[in-house]
C-alpha cells in the first residue's frame, strides 16, 4: 500500500503548489472534474457498470446547490452538502430503475433517464433554461470564511476533493469494495456465494452519483454558474473519456485524465474543432492500444495497484 | 533575444510615458472580442468581429492620434454561458483584459456582465437582445449598443399591425430569448389593435418546422411571427417556403434576422420579408464607404449589424479611455455615458444611464430577386423608427440604476 | 370534425408529418439494428455515417455535379466502404472485448469525423436542392405535402421491407442469422463469417448513409446533423429490440407518429417522449417490444 499513499502524497503535493504557477480557477475546475471521473471510475472500474447517463448527478447537484446558495442564501458547505444528498436522492431512484438490467441496457437506461432530466431542467423556470443560474454567490464558509476570495476557495475545493477521493479510497479497500470488485469479476460465482448483488451494485450505485453530486455542487459555487451544460449526455461522455484515459479501475487515474482532458480543452480552444476531434482521437488510441490508460500502464509496470 | 529585449525597453518606456498621462493598467488597453466562432451565429458574428474591433483601433488611433497602446483579443464561447463566463473570468483575471465586447446569445451576455460588474471591468454588448440588459439585469458596468427585444418587437411588431397583419401566430423558440421576444411582441401587437391568435413554442435548436408550421397554416392567421434566431429562423423560412405556407396568403415575420441570414436563403425564399436592424451598409454614404472597406478585409463577405456595431462602440469606448484617463471599467463606463456618441455608420445618439445606447432603428423588407442589382443588395427601407420611440422609454424600465 | 379539440384535417397533416420523421428514424434504426443485432456492435458512428452520407452528395453535386438519383447509389456504397474499412481495421480486433469498448470505440470516431467536417464546413448548413422531379407539392386538400417527403415515405418502406425481406426469408438471410448465433459452427460448414460480418457492417453503414441522402434536401446538410438523432434512433432500437428487423422498422415509424401527435398536443415535450417510452420498455419488457432477450 505504500505506493499507493506515495502517489496520494504526490498528488497532494502538486495541488498545494500549482497555483503559484497555474491560474487556480482552472485548478479548481480540474479538482471538481477528477471528484467527477473518480466518482465515475467507482462504478465502472470498480463496479463493472458503465452508466451513460452520469451527467445527470453533476446537472442535479450543480442546480440544487446554486439555488441553495442564491435563492435561499445558505451556506456554501450547506448548499454542497444539500445538493449530495439531492443527487444521492435521484441515485436511488434511478438505480431502483437501472440497476435490474446489464451490460449495454445498464448503459442506454441510464442514457434515457439521463435524457429525460436534462428535459425536465430545460423546461422547469428554476434552473433559468438556456440562461442557466448565474450570480451564484459563493458566500462564507461556516458563516466565517468569505469565498469570493480565490485563495479560500482553493482550499475549501481542496478539502471537498480531498475528502471525496479519501471516501473512494475507503470504499475501494473495504469489504464491501471486495465484493464490489469479485461482482464485476463473476457476477454468477458472487450470487452462488451468497452475495445479494444487485443490492451491491445499488449501493455502489447511489455512492458514485452522490459524489458525482459533490463534485457537480463544489463546480457550481467555483464558476457561480449552474448551466445546461452539466446535464447534456456529452458531459457524461466527457467524464467517460477522463476515466479511461487516466485508467479504469485505477485510484488515481480519473484525477490524471482529469487534469489532461481539461488542460486539452483549456489550452487548445482557440483550435476550435480540433479538440473534439483529438478527444475523439484519444478515444480510439486508449481502446485499440491503450486499454489501460495513463495510470493503469505506470500499475502494471510496477506490477502494484494504482 | 534582441527583439525581447527592445520590446521590453519599448513597453517600459510607454509605460512611463503613458504613467505621466493616464493610469492604464498593464500599459495597455486590452479588448477582448468574445462570439460564436463555429456555430450559429459565427457567420453574423465570427472572426467578423475581431475585423471590426481591430480596424476600430486602427481608425481611432489615426484620427486622433491617441498616444493608447490597445490590442485586440478574440474567443469562441460556442454560445454556452459556462464556457462564455469562464473565457471572461479568465481574461479578467490573467489576461490582463479590460473590456469585453460583441457576446452573442443572452445567456452568455447576462453572465458577462455579471462578471463585468463584479471585477470593475466593462462590457459593451453588440450581439446579445435580451432587453434585461438595460432592464432588470442592468449594472454600472454594462452598455447595451445595437439592439434588444423591445426594439425589434416595438420595430418589426408595430409596422407589421399598422400595415394590416393584425392576426398573428407565434413560432416561438423555446428558451430565454424566445420568450422574452414572444412576450414584447405579444405585447406590441395588442396594444396596437391586433390578436394573436395561436403560439407554438418549438424545443431549441430544431431542425423540422413542418409540424409547427402547418398548426400556424390551421389557424389561418395573416402573419406567423418568428420569435426565433439564427438557424432556427432560417429552417422555419425555407420550410415555410416548400409548404406553400407563404403561397397561401400568410406572411412570415422574422422577428431577428441578420444580413448573413438573408444571404444564406437566397432571394427566393426570403422575399417580402419583414425586419428590422439599426444597421444596413447601403444606407448613405459614410456606411457603403466603410462596409466596402470591411468587405475587403473580411474575406468579400458585407459586413452584418453586429460588426457595424463592434466597429462604432469600440471607437466611442477608446474615446471614453482617452477621456477619462483611465481603463478602470466603472469610469469609463461612467464616461461613455456623459460623452454623446458620433460615427459614420450610426450617426448621432447618447447613451442612456440604464446603459441603453440611443439610435434610430429602420424597417426594412427584403427585395424580390428582380429588385435586386447583385449580391448583398437585398433590403428596402420601408420606415425609420427615430431613436426615442425604438426602445423602452426610461419611464417603463425597472433597471435600478434609473433613479426615479 | 374534432378529434381531441383539433380539427381532423390538421391531426392528419400532422400524422403525416410524423410518418415522414418515421421514415427517418426507420431507416437509421434499421441500418443499427442490423449491426447490433446480427452483429453486437454498437454503432456510435451510426450518427456521423448519416451526415457522412449527405455530405458527400452535397460534395459530388458542388463539386463533381453529380445529381440525385447517382448520390443515391454511389453514397451508401462509399461510406459502406469506409465502414468496411473501420471494421476490418479496427472494431474486429475488439469483439473478444466486453462490448462496451466497442461503444467507446465507434463513440470516438464519430467525435472525429464530426469535428473533421465541423472544421472544414463551420456549423452552418449547406443548401442541397430538391431534386426536380419532386419540386412542388400535392394538394391533399387538408394539406399540401412537398413530393419529395412523400417521396421520402415510399422510398424508406420499400428500403427498410426489402431488408427485411433478405433477412427473414432468403438463404444469404439466414446465413447471416446462424453465424451471429454460432460463427465457429457455421464457419465449420465453409461459409466466411468474418467476411460476412464485415460486410453486414458495411451494408449497415450503407443503410445510414442512405438516410442521409434522403435528408439532404430536407434538413440542413450540416456537421452536426448526426449528433442529436443519434440518440433518439437508439431509443428507437432499444424499443423496437435490439435484435429485431421488423422491430426497428415499425417502432421506428411508430415512434414518428408519437412524435409528430406530441408536437400538437405538448411541444415542448416532443424531444423527451421517446426516451420516456423507452425507460417503461426497458423495465417492463427489458429486451423490447419485439425482441428475444439473448
Amino acid at each position: 500500500m505504500t505506493h499507493q499513499w506515495v502517489a496520494f502524497a504526490i498528488m497532494v503535493l502538486a495541488f498545494a503548489i500549482a497555483p503559484i504557477w497555474i491560474y487556480p480557477v482552472f485548478l479548481m475546475k480540474v479538482m471538481c472534474f477528477a471528484l467527477f471521473a473518480c466518482a465515475f471510475n467507482l462504478l465502472i472500474g470498480f463496479g463493472g457498470l458503465l452508466s451513460f447517463g452520469h451527467a445527470m448527478f453533476l446537472g442535479t447537484a450543480g442546480y440544487a446547490a446554486a439555488h441553495a446558495a442564491k435563492v435561499w442564501g445558505w451556506n456554501p458547505e450547506l448548499a454542497v452538502l444539500f445538493a449530495t444528498l439531492c443527487s444521492g436522492l435521484l441515485a436511488v431512484v434511478t438505480g431502483l430503475l437501472a440497476i435490474r438490467r446489464q451490460g449495454i441496457y445498464f448503459a442506454m437506461i441510464t442514457l434515457a433517464l439521463s435524457q429525460m432530466v436534462f428535459f425536465v431542467y430545460l423546461q422547469t423556470p428554476f434552473t433559468g433554461g438556456e440562461d442557466g443560474i448565474q450570480a451564484v454567490p459563493r458566500g462564507q464558509l461556516f458563516g466565517m470564511f468569505d469565498l469570493s476570495n480565490n485563495a479560500a476557495m482553493y482550499m475549501f475545493v481542496m478539502a471537498i476533493f480531498l475528502m471525496g477521493f479519501a471516501i473512494i479510497w475507503r470504499i475501494v479497500h473495504s469489504p464491501f469494495g471486495q465484493i464490489l470488485k469479485a461482482i464485476r469479476e463473476n457476477q454468477d460465482r458472487a450470487i452462488s456465494l451468497g452475495y445479494d448483488t444487485d443490492h451491491y451494485k445499488l449501493v455502489a450505485f447511489i455512492m458514485s452519483g452522490a459524489i458525482a453530486g459533490m463534485a457537480g455542487a463544489t463546480k457550481s459555487l467555483v464558476f457561480q454558474l449552474a448551466s445546461l451544460t452539466d446535464v447534456h449526455w456529452s458531459m457524461s461522455g466527457e467524464v467517460v473519456l477522463m476515466t479511461l484515459v487516466g485508467g479504469l479501475g485505477t485510484l488515481f487515474g480519473p484525477v490524471l485524465g482529469a487534469a489532461v482532458i481539461v488542460s486539452m480543452q483549456n489550452y487548445l480552444a482557440h483550435l476550435g474543432a480540433w479538440v473534439t476531434i483529438i478527444q475523439g482521437l484519444i478515444f480510439v488510441i486508449c481502446v485499440m492500444a491503450f486499454r489501460r490508460g495513463i495510470i493503469g500502464e505506470i500499475a502494471n509496470w510496477i506490477k502494484k495497484p494504482l | 533575444m534582441n527583439r525581447k529585449l527592445i520590446a521590453m525597453a519599448a513597453t517600459l518606456a510607454c509605460a512611463f510615458t503613458g504613467a505621466a498621462q493616464a493610469q492604464i493598467s498593464d500599459g495597455i488597453v486590452k479588448i477582448g472580442v468574445l462570439n460564436d466562432m463555429s456555430g450559429v451565429y459565427s457567420d453574423i458574428t465570427g472572426q467578423g468581429s475581431v475585423t471590426a474591433a481591430k480596424m476600430a483601433v486602427e481608425d481611432y488611433l489615426k484620427a486622433s492620434k491617441s498616444a493608447l497602446k490597445v490590442e485586440v483579443v478574440g474567443a469562441d464561447h460556442q454560445n454556452k454561458p459556462d464556457v462564455g463566463s469562464n473565457i471572461t473570468r479568465q481574461w479578467y483575471d490573467a489576461d490582463k483584459v479590460d473590456m469585453v465586447v460583441d457576446v452573442p446569445t443572452s445567456s452568455v451576455a447576462l453572465a458577462v456582465s455579471q462578471i463585468s460588474k463584479e471585477k470593475g471591468k466593462i462590457h459593451v454588448n453588440t450581439g446579445g437582445a435580451t432587453s434585461d440588459l438595460t432592464g432588470k439585469s442592468c449594472n454600472a458596468n454594462t452598455i447595451h449598443w445595437l439592439y434588444d427585444t423591445y426594439m425589434l418587437a416595438n420595430g418589426t411588431g408595430k409596422a407589421i399591425v399598422k400595415n394590416g397583419g393584425n392576426t398573428w401566430f407565434f413560432l416561438t423558440a423555446d428558451y430565454a430569448f424566445g420568450q422574452a421576444l414572444e412576450r414584447d411582441t405579444e405585447a406590441v401587437v395588442v396594444k396596437n389593435g391586433g390578436k394573436v391568435l395561436g403560439k407554438v413554442r418549438t424545443p431549441f435548436p430544431t431542425q423540422d418546422f413542418s409540424s409547427f408550421l402547418l398548426q400556424a397554416q390551421a389557424s389561418k392567421a395573416k402573419i406567423i411571427g418568428l420569435a426565433n434566431a439564427g438557424g432556427d429562423t432560417t429552417n422555419s423560412i425555407k420550410q415555410a417556403y416548400e409548404f406553400g405556407i407563404t403561397k397561401g396568403g400568410q406572411n412570415l415575420a422574422g422577428l431577428l434576422v441578420f444580413l448573413p441570414d438573408v444571404h444564406a436563403l437566397g432571394l427566393e425564399k426570403a422575399q417580402g420579408l419583414l425586419l428590422t436592424e439599426t444597421f444596413y451598409w447601403d444606407l448613405n454614404d459614410g456606411t457603403r464607404a466603410w462596409s466596402k472597406r470591411f468587405a475587403a478585409a473580411n474575406g468579400g463577405k458585407y459586413p452584418s449589424m453586429n460588426h457595424a456595431g463592434v466597429y462604432a462602440s469600440v471607437i466611442h469606448y477608446l474615446k471614453a479611455v482617452d477621456a477619462a484617463k483611465t481603463d478602470d471599467g466603472t469610469k469609463v463606463t461612467a464616461q461613455m455615458k456623459t460623452l454623446p456618441t458620433d460615427d459614420v455608420l450610426f450617426g448621432k445618439g447618447t447613451i442612456r444611464q440604464d446603459g441603453r445606447k440611443l439610435h434610430p432603428a429602420y424597417l426594412f423588407e427584403v427585395k424580390k430577386p428582380s429588385e435586386s442589382k447583385g449580391p448583398y443588395d437585398y433590403y428596402k427601407l420601408m420606415a425609420t423608427i427615430p431613436a426615442d420611440e425604438a426602445f423602452r422609454p426610461l419611464s417603463e424600465s425597472d433597471c435600478p440604476l434609473v433613479k426615479k | 370534425m374534432e378529434i381531441f379539440g383539433i380539427p381532423s384535417q390538421a391531426l392528419f397533416g400532422q400524422l403525416l408529418i410524423g410518418l415522414i420523421n418515421g421514415s427517418f428514424y426507420a431507416l437509421l434504426s434499421l441500418g443499427l439494428a442490423v449491426i447490433f443485432g446480427l452483429l453486437n456492435i454498437i454503432n456510435f458512428t451510426h450518427g456521423a455515417q448519416y451526415m457522412l452520407g449527405a455530405f458527400v452528395a452535397y460534395l459530388g453535386l458542388s463539386k463533381l455535379g453529380l445529381n440525385y438519383w447517382v448520390a443515391l447509389v454511389v453514397t451508401p456504397v462509399l461510406v459502406g466502404a469506409t465502414g468496411v474499412v473501420i471494421e476490418r481495421t479496427m472494431l474486429s480486433r475488439l469483439y473478444k472485448l466486453d462490448h462496451l469498448y466497442g461503444l467507446l470505440l465507434t463513440f470516438g470516431l464519430a467525435l472525429i469525423i464530426q469535428g473533421l467536417f465541423r472544421n472544414e464546413f463551420g456549423s452552418s448548413g449547406m443548401p442541397y436542392p430538391v431534386p426536380e422531379v419532386f419540386q412542388g407539392v400535392f394538394n391533399l386538400g387538408f394539406m399540401f405535402l412537398p413530393k419529395y417527403r412523400a417521396w421520402v415515405i415510399v422510398a424508406s418502406v420499400v428500403v427498410c421491407f426489402s431488408t427485411w425481406y433478405v433477412i427473414e426469408r432468403t438463404k444469404l438471410g439466414a446465413y447471416l442469422r446462424a453465424a451471429t448465433e454460432n460463427p465457429s459452427l457455421v464457419q465449420a460448414f465453409g461459409i466466411n463469417v468474418p467476411r460476412m460480418i464485415t460486410l453486414t457492417y458495411g451494408f449497415g453503414v450503407g443503410l445510414a448513409a442512405l438516410a442521409g441522402v434522403m435528408a439532404a434536401p430536407i434538413y440542413q446538410v450540416n456537421p452536426m446533423m448526426g449528433v442529436d438523432i443519434i440518440i433518439v434512433v437508439f431509443a428507437v432500437v432499444v424499443i423496437g429490440g435490439m435484435g429485431s428487423i421488423m422491430g426497428a422498422i415499425l417502432t421506428g415509424f411508430g415512434l414518428g407518429l408519437v412524435e409528430g401527435l406530441t408536437k400538437v398536443f405538448y411541444p415542448e415535450a416532443s424531444n423527451t417522449v421517446i426516451f420516456v417510452i423507452m425507460a417503461i420498455v426497458l423495465l417492463i419488457k427489458p429486451a423490447g417490444l419485439f425482441g428475444t432477450q439473448k
